[in-house]
């Protein structure tokens, strides 16, 4: 059933070109970004040489390209996950979904999957574009999974609370500004966090991410990512079997 | 007396429910046989389509039982839901889906075999006149059509409950009459809920009436019985509603 949910959900994705110009802009910004830090290492190479046990291309170049796709996707999530559920009831399309043998867990989690295959994508490119560079020298595969990983949970985040936040509203419109401005405040929170350097860090997503961007596959981090993502997955079942029972 | 429990298709008993304090439905018992088309009548506002939406599980009833084919929906809602076919006032259309895709995600998310699934749309597209429109997209559609998808997406796994909010709202009148009949072609083998505010519709296809007025069942009888006494089914809802 879920699976049905899943290729419904990549089904109406692809029919409309937006899904089709973000993945080319993204793909077109975070090659700018490679190009850049390509060059950059280029240019400093002969002084690198220099030093011992200097950071090798996979630091110089990809760990940089991951952070910037993890910002960028920060940007991106809430335009598709705006209407996974504001525009269903927008349109009247959810009483089809409720009246159809499927539960409600089965839905939501169908439409968070749904949208981490779109991101799956995203982040294969991703992998892709780095594994390019394997022609120029060697390349550190465990710094690579250690950023697929964290960059991964963190979109799967985002989603998440895009996914919750758009089923509190029937205009997708307003979900994607709701979103977007949750978003946005987890990276503040980062902000302040990097500064106090106390509790506050533990909270934010993206200092948890961090993490991995630098190589550390952290416990602590997998947790929390895994314990964000199953609380708004949770909150949104119980919002739509509340509007059923309530509304 | 078993015979007679076998072909109850659908049993709801005192269906309640509240919004807040406003009482919406108020002990409203449904129950039908299979074969049999019931119309639901009733001014705007009396509770129709808070009660179909009770009876397809879109809405948690506040009290009273709810069993399809001797499921109870409250406890086993997903295999309940299984024989059931549901067309809210509002078609539920993905409008940028064409008409195959649209009706083969219906079948999907009603189990239907992988195998049988082509053999299923091209049948339910020939009864309810689709057979050309296959390829367009949804949105592309008259009202008309996409009310007979609407129908088609209730009735493709062949259920033994059909549930059609105010299907014929907003057709001329040639696409009423052709619609009338496929109800009456599904009354046959499964039983059916109609819900409508045009009195001649239920005359010329429901073998049922039930009439609600504010939350409750006020008139429930046979067009047979009603024949009998030479009323006519306009009479008696002005006389009951207003």
């Amino acid at each position: 059933m879920i699976v049905t949910i899943i290729r419904k959900e990549l089904s109406m994705l692809f029919i409309s070109p937006l899904a089709w110009i973000l993945l080319a802009l993204i793909q077109l910004i975070l090659t700018w970004v490679f190009l850049v830090r390509l060059d950059a290492f280029l240019e400093i190479q002969s002084q690198l040489m220099q030093i011992a046990n200097p950071p090798g291309i996979t630091e110089i170049i990809i760990s940089p390209v991951f952070a910037m796709a993890a910002i960028i996707l920060l940007m991106v999530t809430p335009l598709l996950s705006m209407r996974l559920l504001a525009e269903e009831r927008r349109n009247h399309t959810l009483t089809l979904l409720i009246s159809a043998p499927v539960s409600m867990a089965d839905i939501v989690i169908g439409k968070f999957l749904g949208l981490m295959v779109f991101f799956l994508a995203v982040i294969a490119l991703i992998v892709a574009l780095s594994i390019s560079l394997r022609l120029g020298g060697a390349l550190d595969f465990g710094l690579i999974l250690s950023n697929t990983l964290g960059l991964f949970l963190v979109t799967a985040c985002f989603s998440a609370l895009g996914l919750y936040i758009s089923s509190l509203t029937a205009q997708p419109i307003i979900a994607a500004i709701g979103t977007l401005g949750a978003l946005l405040g987890l990276w503040m929170f980062n902000l302040a966090a990097s500064e106090t350097d106390g509790w506050l860090q533990y909270f934010s997503l993206l200092k948890h991410f961090e993490q991995f961007n630098q190589g550390l596959i952290d416990t602590l981090s997998i947790a929390y990512f895994i314990l964000f993502i199953v609380t708004f997955l949770v909150l949104t079942i119980r919002r739509l079997d509340g509007e059923r029972l309530h509304g | 007396m078993t015979n007679e429990m076998a072909t109850l298709t659908l049993s709801a008993q005192n269906l309640c429910r509240n919004y807040g304090h406003h009482t919406a439905v108020q002990n409203v018992s449904v129950e039908l046989r299979r074969g049999e088309v019931l119309g639901l009548l009733g001014p705007n506002g009396a509770g129709k389509t808070t009660t179909m939406r009770m009876l397809t599980g879109n809405l948690a009833p506040s009290a009273g039982s709810i069993e399809i084919c001797g499921i109870d929906l409250l406890d086993k809602p997903r295999e309940a839901k299984l024989h059931l076919g549901f067309l809210p006032e509002i078609p539920p259309l993905y409008h940028d889906m064409t008409v195959d895709e649209y009706l083969l995600l219906a079948a999907r998310l009603h189990r239907i075999n992988k195998h049988t699934l082509q053999s299923v749309l091209d049948n339910v597209k020939q009864r309810c006149g689709l057979e050309v429109q296959g390829r367009h997209v949804i949105g592309t559609l008259s009202k008309g059509f996409q009310q007979r998808v609407g129908i088609a997406q209730a009735i493709i796994h062949s259920p033994d409950v059909i549930i059609l909010d105010e299907p014929t709202v907003g057709l001329d009148p040639n696409q009423m009459r052709e619609i009338r009949s496929l109800i009456r072609d599904l009354g046959v083998s499964s039983s059916v809920i109609l819900s409508t505010h045009i009195l001649s519709e239920v005359e010329s296809v429901c073998d049922r009436v039930q009439i609600m007025h504010k939350g409750r069942v006020v008139f429930d009888q046979t067009m047979a019985e009603l024949q009998q006494q030479g009323t006519s089914l306009e009479a008696v809802f002005t006389q009951l509603t207003q």
